[in-house]
């Protein structure tokens, strides 16, 4: 199984199209669901970070969960059951990243899925789908 | 809701705002420039004291904003006080982003604050914070270093900052947005500074709906595929605007010394080439733009007393940068360049109004019309870098009165002084860097913001380079239909560089998805509204197009299609507003 992956966040221009991305599969435009962010590394002169989900084979964020809302993922990282979650921000919290943000309007997590479609609009070559490599 | 019609107002006298929802606007006028100056007509009384707290500050941003790639940009208006008249720049950064997620299509900030404030808006509305610990503040980057620090919203905020020249309301200074993107041009840094308004700062998190999902995403992959394909946009990428200088300074257009010349042979040491090659650190890019054309030398220099301490400053650069802080003062030296390009954005100055003010100073000075002891000991000459630099820090004090007449603008500064036949203004807007022929100019004087941004003129005499040039009737008509376009792709609000990507069909298209239905043939008579509104207001503060000024160096300096003749300037101006009220 892939994931995403960040493979080189010094060719970031900080355009953002992957967060747009990512909101875009909801049939929305704006960034309030992405579950992918852009911010500068400390002011533009600085470059970039991209803060995503790196799929973890031992996920914290479910650890934390206190109503098994999150379920392993093959290939690493998590799938939220949205119908479980009680909305209560552990596993935002739990994550060392800051890779779980935050849907206000509907309560939930927004959880990176893996689904790759932010990697379809990095023009520069930041992000790649790649197999899950162990040290 | 769809479209984003909710209107920020905010009054800085008597510190509260209101929302309203002016769908009314939104519907007819689209968004961005369109918006503006309908609100600008509404809230900016007739004969407004520019720096008065009459003058309002507009904001507005599009319909294509947040949902479609390079609708990245914000209009602001506002009564300009270099020109008397209207004023509007454009910023894109992560400005036009930052506003519609915050669930505002406009934001219209009226009075003025008895002591320094900076605002904090949400979709809550508007926190009016203290800013008495950092009115004072040179630095443009060290007030964004601050704000940064004390507020939220980290990834998706803007933050709009003057610095000294706001405050001490040089009549060109301009707004930073995100360190390297401006509302650079005719003076919005002075409005801030009259309000005592110090910085804005703006995010949100609200999601645009659109009206067809489908539909939008197939827009969407279309508009994508076509600005990663595009030639011109791989241009804009690489080498960036600064591309420009080699072409010009070989077909003699590049204004050099006060347009004293037009090309030199010094000129490929600050080419967009040789900065790529030896300083470029980094390109950023606004949001939601694949194209990336903000380029940022990388300039490590050792401090001079101290063996193996470098420091590394990240410098932007753009053609117009370069012309003008560059070429237009004899500065060659690139090194010597990219300082002063960086003193200018810290103090938070217009730099193309800077180097024309400067470039006049210069040739006024070997002319014997001023004197070191109005200069305060400074002898300007071409290419001396400290000494403008310097001159920049003076502009920004204004410890004398020839440099309160500096900061005036080239056009106040020439009448006190003299030298207006090479005091290189058009409708009091100091001069872009384009003498490529007589449309150029013709664009300057009509454009409805004295730009080359309003029609392009230089295309034009570009094209006729290889072809005829069309003569002053045909190059007026011309000229209007491209402002008038201009007038839609900025009220999306969507960025120049992408013209060629968003042509009619497109527009429609994607203006359907967003939720506002219009006829592609019907998008034409509506630039035009807009572009006749925004004349109409000039000519209500007193603009009159048969007083403009012409300085007789643009008829003396030949361009690449020879001398330029005054007759044709005058005939094409008038028969443009012919066909503009027509």
């Amino acid at each position: 199984m892939t994931r995403l992956t960040v493979v080189d966040a010094d060719r970031c221009v900080g355009c953002q199209l992957c967060m747009f991305a990512c909101n875009r599969r909801f049939g929305e435009g704006g960034l309030a669901k992405s579950a992918i962010r852009v911010r500068s590394a400390g002011g533009f002169e600085r470059g970039f970070v991209v803060v995503a989900c790196r799929a973890c084979p031992d996920p914290p964020c479910m650890k934390v969960c206190p109503v098994d809302a999150l379920e392993s993922r093959k290939g690493g990282g998590v799938v939220l059951k949205a119908g479980k979650c009680i909305g209560c921000h552990r596993c935002a919290e739990a994550c060392p990243m800051h890779a779980i943000f935050w849907d206000d309007e509907a309560n939930k997590p927004d959880i990176c899925v893996h689904c790759g479609y932010c990697v379809n609009y990095c023009p520069h070559e930041v992000l790649a789908m790649k197999e899950v490599e162990q040290l | 809701m769809r479209l984003p019609t909710r209107v920020l107002m905010a009054d800085l006298t008597s510190r509260r705002f209101t929302v309203e929802d002016r769908a009314d606007l939104f519907q007819y006028y689209i968004g961005g420039a369109g918006v503006a100056i309908s609100l600008l007509n509404e809230y900016c009384p007739k004969g407004a004291d520019p720096l008065g707290s009459d003058n309002p500050i507009v904001f507005a941003v599009g319909p294509l904003v947040g949902l479609y790639p390079l609708a990245s940009k914000t209009v602001a208006m506002f009564k300009s006080p270099l020109t008397g008249n209207l004023g509007e720049s454009h910023a894109g950064g992560r400005s036009a982003v930052a506003i519609r997620s915050a669930g505002y299509g406009a934001i219209v900030i009226r009075g003025a604050s008895a002591s320094p404030v900076y605002l904090s808006i949400g979709d809550k509305g508007v926190q009016f914070r203290d800013a008495s610990g950092i009115w004072g503040i040179a630095s443009s980057v060290t007030t964004g270093r601050i704000i940064r620090e004390l507020e939220t919203g980290a990834g998706t905020r803007t933050i709009m900052r003057i610095g000294g020249a706001g405050e001490r309301l040089v009549r060109y200074a301009s707004v930073i947005t995100e360190t390297y993107r401006h509302f650079g041009r005719l003076g919005l840094g002075a409005v801030f500074g009259s309000k005592k308004l110090k910085a804005i700062t703006i995010s949100g998190d609200h999601a645009f709906e659109v009206s067809d999902r489908r539909l939008y995403r197939e827009t969407y992959d279309d508009i994508y595929r076509r600005a990663v394909e595009s030639p011109v946009m791989k241009k804009y990428h690489d080498i960036g605007t600064a591309s420009n200088i080699m072409p010009l300074n070989l077909q003699k257009g590049l204004p050099t010394m006060n347009l004293k010349t037009t090309t030199s042979p010094e000129a490929e040491n600050i080419s967009g080439e040789k900065l790529a090659e030896n300083y470029l650190g980094r390109r950023v890019a606004c949001a939601h733009c694949p194209v990336a054309c903000i380029h940022i030398a990388a300039l490590r220099e050792p401090y001079e007393k101290e063996p193996y301490f470098y420091k590394t400053t990240m410098i932007p650069y753009d053609y117009e940068l370069i012309y003008a802080l560059g070429s237009m003062l004899g500065v060659f030296d690139e090194k010597a360049m990219l300082h002063l390009i960086d003193d200018v954005e810290i103090w938070g100055l217009d730099a193309m109004s800077t180097g024309v003010v400067l470039s006049w100073a210069t040739e006024a000075m070997e002319k014997g019309l001023i004197g070191q002891n109005d200069t305060l000991g400074l002898s300007f000459k071409w290419g001396d870098e400290p000494t403008y630099a310097k001159a920049v820090e003076y502009i920004v004090k204004q410890p004398n009165e020839f440099y309160t007449a500096l900061a005036r603008g080239v056009d106040h500064a020439s009448k006190r002084y003299g030298g207006e036949d090479y005091a290189l203004a058009f409708g009091g807007n100091e001069m872009p860097g384009y003498h490529t022929g007589p449309v150029s100019h013709v664009g300057y004087l009509t454009g409805s913001r004295h730009s080359h941004l309003d029609a392009a003129g230089y295309s034009i005499d570009q094209a006729a380079l290889k072809d005829k040039l069309p003569d002053p009737k045909a190059a007026a008509a011309k000229l209007l239909k491209e402002e008038a376009w201009r007038q839609i792709l900025s009220s999306l609000v969507v960025c120049f560089f992408a013209r060629g990507i968003y042509d009619k069909d497109t527009v429609a298209k994607s203006l359907e998805t967003a939720g506002h239905k219009v006829a592609p043939e019907a998008l034409d008579d509506k630039g035009m509204e807009i572009l006749r509104e925004k004349n109409r207001f000039k000519e209500r503060e007193g603009f009159k197009a048969s007083e403009l000024r012409i300085p007789g160096r643009v008829f003396e300096t030949a361009s690449p299609l020879g001398k330029i003749d005054e007759k044709y300037l005058r005939e094409s101006v008038e028969e443009f507003y012919r066909l503009l009220y027509a």
